[in-house]
């Protein structure tokens, strides 16, 4: 019986011969056991401050956000929050979605509006804010502009990368065949724009809670943002982390539950 | 006629490149366009497939058009059924018939990523095929397929100009294959400045 040397390729094939597939843990476990590392961070940094005042440990926080949670405050101003998030979400994609894609196949507009764009995407978020509170007033309205407005520079930028990326001969392809607009819409351009959507959504998502916390912040009497101020200027850490901590796990959840079987549907072509 | 062609001028910035062409194609005709590489065969394609409509002149076109392109085309999106249903028009069992009439019977779920260039070129023949086209464009459709497969797309081709008899304007550099398609040949040459 001859015996030979076998490389590590070779020892990943079965006894009938077929290959083995190495061992991969789930996506779901990775993403499990990386939160819980930092969670064990987090832990291992409040116990060596061992100050609750300035760092609280999740064995401090965590209680809290429970009695928030059953005494029904946090969700309420999770629901504000989130609301503003939806609205400024759908008014910044749908418009930086159409500017995107406009300013990306007409050159012509896109020479007269490029420099408009570069102005936005420079503003800084706080400016918008502040304006938008000072010309319209302290209301729902002038928070979901002021967000929208910080928001769909970026969309727009994204969208005409997207649309100067497009495939000319599906176009073509398209109008000889005299393809319903409906059907060019539908089956030549959301496709091609899809991954571009898909990532705009995901970046566009953290930035907009993010800007909401702030015009929550400055001026909106209801919302995570409008807490941490409360609870800021009371000084306690604890509740700071608690309001801050449940909207990330929200948008954790969006992100997993919504955002990435999305993304996975419109790429599962690739795949096959 | 289905399709009739006048072009007094194309040009590309000061650059003519087509000048006083006038033809026109019956049902069932197949006519060649023959020349060499640059000369004008696939701008004269785009504009009779009212692709390219800046030119001086004039085409009609009667019924309706397919084509079928230098490269398949084909949207990696969807799969090769749904590649001919939402393109043409046709229903599942038609779409069904079309792939099967080039040999891609059975293939109807796949999508074209999954399809050899072959197999590709001939969903995209089946494209054409299934839009049952008065008016039949094609640019140089067999480019860069081994001889073998060549032949087998040429007479794939061939049954199904027979069949359904569209006005065909076939771009091709090989006089081989203008030869066995065309029932007449244009040789475009290089259009001097005026």
């Amino acid at each position: 019986m001859t015996r030979l040397a076998l490389s590590g390729k070779s020892r990943m094939v079965a006894r009938r011969g077929t290959p083995m597939a190495p061992r991969t843990l789930p996506d779901l476990m990775v993403r499990g056991l990386s939160l819980s590392g930092l969670l064990v961070f987090w832990w291992a940094l409040a116990w060596l401050k061992a100050d609750p005042m300035v760092l609280p440990g999740p064995w401090t926080v965590l209680p809290r956000l429970g009695a928030e949670a059953v005494s029904g405050a946090l969700w309420h101003h999770l629901g504000a929050t989130l609301w503003r998030v939806a609205q400024a979400f759908v008014a910044a994609m749908s418009l930086g979605l159409v500017l995107g894609v406009l300013m990306g196949l007409l050159p012509k507009l896109n020479r007269w509006l490029d420099p408009w764009l570069v102005f936005f995407l420079n503003l800084p978020a706080l400016v918008v804010i502040v304006l938008c509170f000072l010309w319209i007033g302290l209301n729902e309205t002038a928070a979901i502009v002021a967000v929208a407005i910080n928001k769909i520079p970026l969309v727009t930028a994204m969208m005409r990368e997207g649309a100067r990326a497009l495939n000319g001969q599906l176009a073509d392809m398209a109008q000889v065949f005299d393809m319903s607009r409906m059907g060019r819409l539908r089956h030549i351009l959301l496709p091609q724009l899809a991954p571009h959507l898909a990532a705009t959504a995901r970046s566009g998502l953290s930035l907009i809670w993010k800007i909401v916390l702030v015009v929550e912040f400055l001026g909106r009497g209801q919302g995570v943002g409008f807490k941490i101020h409360l609870h800021f200027q009371m000084f306690d850490v604890t509740m700071v982390m608690v309001y801050a901590l449940s909207f990330i796990v929200v948008m954790l959840a969006i992100e997993a539950l919504i955002l990435q079987p999305l993304e996975a549907r419109a790429r599962h072509w690739r795949g096959a | 006629m289905n399709l009739q062609v006048a072009i007094r001028e194309k040009r590309f910035g000061a650059v003519p490149v087509l000048r006083d062409l006038v033809f026109q194609v019956a049902h069932g005709e197949v006519l060649a366009v023959l020349g060499p590489s640059g000369v004008g065969k696939s701008t004269l394609l785009r504009i009779v497939a009212g692709l390219d409509t800046g030119f001086d002149g004039q085409i009609r076109r009667a019924g309706r058009l397919a084509m079928v392109f230098q490269e398949p085309t084909l949207m990696p999106w969807r799969n090769a059924l749904d590649n001919l249903r939402l393109t043409t028009g046709v229903d599942a069992c038609e779409g069904e018939a079309a792939l099967a009439r080039v040999g891609l019977a059975g293939k109807g779920a796949l999508y074209p990523g999954q399809l050899s260039l072959g197999q590709q070129r001939r969903l995209s023949l089946a494209r054409a095929y299934a839009a049952k086209p008065d008016i039949l464009l094609l640019d140089e459709p067999f480019v860069s397929l081994d001889a073998a497969l060549v032949d087998d797309m040429l007479a794939l081709t061939e049954s199904v100009i027979t069949e359904q008899r569209p006005a065909t304007v076939f771009v091709t550099h090989a006089q081989a294959e203008a030869d066995r398609l065309a029932t007449r040949q244009l040789v475009l040459g290089s259009v001097a400045a005026a």
